[in-house]
């Protein structure tokens, strides 16, 4: 890791004004347990580090007109024992709750999470976001057993590493962003992008743009979230899906599956139109289910994960319905 | 009157031997008292690191260290390797760094600059087609009649088995600290699993005398065969700390570790059994394959345990770049156990036969039948083999649940040492062994056995090892070291007490051989009354302390021991997830020194079984050589969850007992990849031909998922 | 980058003091209190003061920020019970109690954990008298090389402090953050479970 100047400011605009300062050298910092380890391993090397840890807006859960309000600071550990949480949305909790190891719950915030870096070996190892030397894709000649197996036609064949995204995407959770002026509202699922170049980002934040807090709706659709890991300690998983169903008398009015690991974004598919107006079965979710991957494009080794995306896909999909998977 | 009895006492008639005792060290290894190499802090001391080479195989062009000589805080950078030559691998040192503190040498080795080659490489070993030119194919072998041994066949069962490169993962990393005291005066604290010998080794690089080096090792956080070299970074080191005359810390980071500080050979082998009907092994063929990095592999032994069976087998060597080999936990065994008790649960299935009759069957293939048989009867109650085996694909639905089993074997035999034993005037008793203790009980070993000899509380002997200056005791590989020093130590305790008992038996009015030492007390055998306490009997010693001697006994030690283990798994064969429910490890070892920490080898190895069988892979990239893997976030092993229940059962008998200590260390770390492969295949109906058995790996044999 | 080292230099001494002042005062903050706008608070790079509260002791050293707390704990305070294993976050070696929550040393920045109570596997057994979780640990043989045992023998007590009496789940649930390579996960399993109450 190289040195840097690290700041603590006690504001939003005094962080902002921090990050304007040396807008190509700075890094928020949240947790840190993503962020560091890239600086030891020299990936991200920034010159200023802009901790965001006393901005006393970036902390708590609280209710607002009906939606729930987590601020992007909180760590998981306390999402996980918030009852406001936990009653509204069982697929976050659930989410969060993968990441096996208290020592990161209590460590990792929502929005770390949320903007934590691929875990594509490729990329970690220093061979750029998208894997390439010499304008090939060491991806496709090489270990790709991780990797995308939706939304990769484009160079980009890392898969998006946020445990509780795919639960934000699926429970229709906005985003509160704060642009150094004011804050902006976006739905969950447009923090993400896909990167057509080595130089682009994965996320669709402005340069300085802080997240502020999530925002999940005041409706309390039924959710899950099914995760396949191999190892029951800390893990990442090897396909992951969440699950929302609106139920009206115990019918599907609306439902919103989201893959987690399996793109370079948080992958959605709106199954409603499959499901609407039957109870959920285990026909219904297994059809579902293959819907949501019909259009897979593995890559010569990772077959299996379609295979795996399924079944959880499936199973989060029984599992918000109260049924077992 | 007898002569002091040297023998090992019987199981029956001992105190401490054979029964628990808590590790002697472990409070100082919960308060955070043990002090390992990594945690030794000098005044002024430096930091050493490495640049390392990010090429699967590159000739070196120019090395420029200016860049990182100009950090503020470095206080040496230079290459350590010539001009022109080729380096074999990814993560070969190519510069070294030190530095005021290890964040500045850190940097610093990213800041110089090598120009390389780049020239061909290969990072494959799993398919013998793959390699090409990088095979090399060894001399085969041939035992007994094989072709009519085939012949003879109702059956021939035909299969791909194979386990990939896997680290040791110590969680120490390897790496040493060096300190002149003088210009001629040196002391090191190294990670090693031989103290005694790292004196030669400094002092030869230094040029000095190997009796002005000190080496030490009080505590090491593991090493499972990878740490016996001198290695390039304990050279570096040393030759720093020569150059600066300050002290040089040289601990591997993570990453350096993982690529080059050690691995265990790929092997993978296509075979043919040929079965009777009734069961019968009649011949095995086997061509086998494997990497154990640039300079090849060697070949496992193959049959495995059954190497009575007429065999023909070949073996073809593939170089790889990538970090070499070192000895890792039972060299060769796991992966020709795997390849061999797979192969023959696969003709017991073909046959339709419960492998457990299969097995019993074919033990006359055997060196010990009569020990394997006991061993799985055993093996098979505490499992309810008989109650819970179904056959293969007789299951439905996502989860399944399989039984497999495996056999193995060792040697164990102690190596030489040394060991010395005093006792004090004040009654205070201290027991010295060049020795290390890698976390297998070395400390408690010695402890016990003098506490036994001298008729004493454990707790009242003082245990000093991982010490160069002590009497020298051979490396710790092999399972060789509780022979060794359990013996060593017996021989020296009971010289002490000799001396002890010419002093107290005139004060007895007895001749010394009518004297004994037991429970605290120094008496006449045929009259116990009269006696002396132990502080009374030892104020005769006067201020001059009693020294004996002892030396490794062969009596008291033996060599070659079986184990049965049984697995049981859950298959999720829609996710293609295993999960270890239960492992069963029926083990023996002649006598065992302290219960406690011999079960806590066999627990540990099968635990290290499960993690390689289950997780573990060194993953290299094909097109620049790199490992891809080197963090242990993707270099996975075992957690607590992941482990299931595990049952021990030592084979504590008189009989066993009798036949001397052997070493547990590595047998049982053989047979769980091949017991939990068997397993695997016995839920999910296919064999899932190599190690690990993860999801993509099931999920393929099943047929299922796309592509590929 | 050098324009970043130069800038730090003018403000040197100022910058030293905004950045403990903002470190120590950061419950304050929390609370909504407002730092003014044109406090310098840059610290570093280069070696800045920074105030660790460890085991009851405080103690002021000189580090650069990029100082992990793991490292400024072992090289710099000689405190070495937590040990650098993975150094990544994945393995639990390195685990110390922060504010009595376990976390992983190595990912945390020593200048971050200034005006928290850090507490070290050296605090659990003062003046050499082992505790619940300890002696738990020996009497269940929950280790064998010991590399990894300070950060069990936390995220146990951490756990036992919670949950006096916690389900072989709940064990495994608490350790799931810790990699043991010896394999004691038998001896640790039991000595978790059977530690009454914790320290």
């Amino acid at each position: 890791m190289k040195d840097f100047a690290y700041a603590v400011p006690a504001t939003l605009a005094r962080a902002a004004a921090l990050w304007r300062e040396a807008p190509d050298a700075s890094r928020f910092l949240a947790g840190g347990t993503d962020l560091l380890g890239m600086m030891k391993d020299f990936v991200i090397q920034p010159a200023r580090v802009i901790s965001l840890a006393a901005i006393p807006e970036l902390r708590g859960i609280r209710e607002e007109d009906g939606a729930l309000v987590i601020g992007a600071m909180t760590p998981l550990g306390d999402v996980i024992a918030s009852p406001l949480v936990r009653a509204r949305c069982p697929a976050l909790v659930q989410a969060a709750a993968g990441i096996k190891s208290p020592q990161l719950r209590n460590m990792a915030t929502l929005g770390g999470d949320l903007l934590q870096r691929p875990r594509c070996w490729y990329f970690r190892r220093g061979f750029g976001l998208l894997g390439m030397k010499d304008g090939k894709s060491l991806v496709l000649d090489g270990e790709d057993r991780f990797h995308a197996i939706l939304g990769n036609a484009g160079p980009a064949k890392f898969a998006s590493p946020s445990s509780i995204a795919p639960a934000l995407v699926a429970a229709g959770a906005e985003l509160l962003v704060w642009n150094g002026e004011g804050t902006r509202r976006m739905a969950a699922l447009d923090l993400y992008r896909t990167p057509e170049r080595e130089e682009e980002s994965e996320f669709s934040l402005a340069g300085g743009e802080i997240l502020v807090a999530v925002r999940l709706p005041a409706a309390r659709p039924a959710s899950a979230t099914c995760e396949v890991r191999q190892r029951k300690s800390l893990d990442w998983p090897v396909a992951a899906a969440s699950a929302c169903l609106d139920l009206e008398n115990g019918r599907v009015a609306g439902a919103r599956l989201v893959l987690g690991q399996v793109a370079p974004v948080p992958w959605l598919v709106d199954v409603t139109s499959l499901l609407a107006g039957k109870p959920l079965d285990e026909e219904g979710a297994k059809a579902a289910a293959e819907a949501a991957l019909k259009d897979a494009t593995p890559l010569a080794g990772n077959g299996y994960k379609v295979q795996v995306a399924e079944v959880a896909a499936r199973r989060a999909l029984l599992a918000a319905a109260g049924k077992a998977g | 009157m007898r002569e002091l009895n040297k023998g090992w006492p019987k199981l029956d008639e001992a105190t401490h031997l054979g029964k628990r005792t808590p590790r002697i060290d472990a409070a100082d290894k919960v308060t955070g008292r043990a002090k390992y190499t990594q945690d030794v802090n000098l005044d002024s001391m430096l930091h050493a690191k490495f640049t390392l080479c990010p090429h699967g195989r590159a000739r070196v062009q120019s090395v420029d260290a200016s860049a990182a000589q100009a950090l503020d805080g470095v206080v040496l950078a230079r290459a350590i390797v010539g001009e022109g030559e080729e380096l074999e691998h990814a993560g070969r040192e190519v510069a070294v760094v030190a530095a005021e503190s290890e964040e500045i040498a850190r940097e610093a080795a990213q800041l110089v600059r090598v120009e390389y080659e780049v020239l061909e490489h290969n990072v494959a070993d799993a398919s013998p087609d793959l390699a090409g030119e990088w095979a090399r194919e060894q001399r085969g072998r041939d035992q007994g009649d094989v072709d009519a041994g085939f012949a003879a066949a109702d059956v021939v069962v035909e299969g791909r088995y194979g386990a990939p490169i896997v680290t040791h993962c110590c969680l120490e990393p390897h790496g040493s600290v060096v300190e002149f005291v003088d210009e001629e005066h040196v002391n090191t604290w190294v990670s090693t699993q031989r103290i005694s010998s790292q004196d030669e080794d400094l002092a030869g690089e230094l040029g000095i005398q190997p009796e002005n080096v000190r080496a030490v090792c009080q505590h090491m956080g593991g090493g499972f065969g990878s740490k016996f070299q001198f290695d390039v970074w304990d050279r570096e080191c040393a030759r720093i700390a020569e150059e600066t005359g300050r002290p040089v810390k040289a601990m591997l980071d993570r990453d350096h570790e993982l690529m080059v500080a050690g691995s265990r050979p790929s092997a993978y082998a296509d075979v043919r059994v040929g079965v009777k009907k009734d069961g019968t092994i009649t011949a095995w063929e086997s061509r086998s394959w494997g990497s154990g990095g640039a300079g090849g592999g060697s070949s496992p032994r193959l049959p495995y345990v059954f190497d009575k069976v007429p065999q023909r087998r070949t073996h073809v060597s593939i170089r790889t770049n990538t970090g070499a080999s070192r000895p890792w936990r039972a060299p060769m065994s796991p992966q020709s156990c795997l390849i061999t008790m797979a192969a023959l649960d696969d003709a017991a299935a073909a046959l339709d036969l419960d492998p457990l009759d299969f097995f019993l069957k074919n033990l006359p293939f055997t060196e010990r039948p009569e020990v394997y048989e006991e061993e799985l009867l055993i093996a098979a109650r505490l499992m309810d083999w008989r109650g819970r085996f179904i056959p293969r694909a007789a299951q439905q639905g996502a989860v399944r649940r399989g039984l497999g089993l495996s056999l193995h074997t060792w040697g164990g035999y102690g190596h030489d040492s040394n060991c010395s034993t005093t006792i004090r005037g004040d009654g205070a008793v201290t027991v010295s062994c060049g020795t290390q203790d890698l976390g297998t009980g070395s400390h408690t070993v010695l402890a016990v056995v003098t506490a036994e000899t001298l008729g004493l509380p454990v707790a009242a002997i003082d245990v000093r090892i991982g010490d160069s200056l002590l009497p020298p005791s051979g490396g710790s590989g092999g399972s060789t070291t509780v022979g060794g020093i359990s013996s060593a130590a017996r021989d020296a305790a009971l010289d002490a007490l000799r001396q002890l008992l010419a002093r107290a038996a005139p004060e007895l009015n007895a001749a010394p051989e009518e004297c004994r030492a037991q429970g605290g007390r120094v008496f006449v055998a045929a009259a116990p009354e009269r006696s002396l306490g132990w502080t009374e009997a030892c104020g005769l010693i006067g201020p001059e302390a009693l020294s004996g001697s002892g030396r490794t006994d062969p009596e008291l030690m033996a060599d070659g021991v079986g184990g049965a283990q049984m697995a049981e798994v859950e298959v999720d064969v829609e996710t293609g997830v295993v999960a270890m429910k239960k492992l069963v490890a029926v083990q023996d070892c002649g006598t065992v020194v302290d219960l406690t920490t011999a079960e806590s080898q066999v627990y540990g190895a099968c635990i290290m079984g499960i993690s390689s069988a289950l997780f573990e892979e060194r993953v290299m990239d094909p097109t620049t050589g790199a490992c891809l893997n080197p963090n242990m976030a993707f270099y996975r092993l075992a957690g607590i969850g992941d482990v299931g229940e595990i049952v021990v059962h030592l084979m504590q008998t008189e009989a066993h007992h009798a036949r001397g200590v052997i070493g547990i260390g590595e047998p049982p770390v053989i047979s769980p990849i091949a017991a939990i492969s068997n397993a695997v295949a016995n839920a999910a109906g296919v064999r899932v031909p190599y190690a690990p058995f993860t999801p993509r790996a099931v999920l393929t044999a099943l047929g299922k998922g796309r592509g590929r | 980058m050098s324009e970043e080292r130069g800038f730090s230099r003018r403000k040197f001494l100022q910058g030293v003091g905004a950045g403990a002042l903002a470190a120590g005062a950061m419950p304050d903050l929390a609370r909504g209190a407002e730092a003014p706008e044109d406090a310098p608070d840059l610290a570093g790079p280069g070696p800045v003061p920074v105030t660790l509260d460890v085991n009851g002791v405080r103690t002021t050293i000189e580090v650069e920020p990029r100082v992990t707390l793991l490292d400024a704990l072992r090289s710099r305070l000689d405190i070495t019970g937590a040990k650098k294993v993975c150094d990544h976050g994945a393995c639990g070696a390195c685990t110390v109690l922060l504010d009595g929550r376990p976390v992983y040393a190595c990912s945390m920045l020593a200048i971050a954990a200034q005006g928290k109570k850090i507490e070290t596997v050296e605090s659990l057994a003062p003046g050499g008298e082992l505790n619940a979780v300890q002696q738990a640990f020996v009497a269940h043989d929950g280790l064998q090389c010991g590399f990894c045992t300070s950060g069990f023998v936390l995220a146990s007590e951490a756990l036992l402090r919670q949950n006096p009496r916690p389900s072989h789940e709940e064990v495994l649930e608490a350790l799931s953050g810790n990699l043991c390579r010896c394999g004691s996960y038998q001896g640790i399993k039991k000595a978790s479970g059977a530690a009454p109450g914790g320290g």
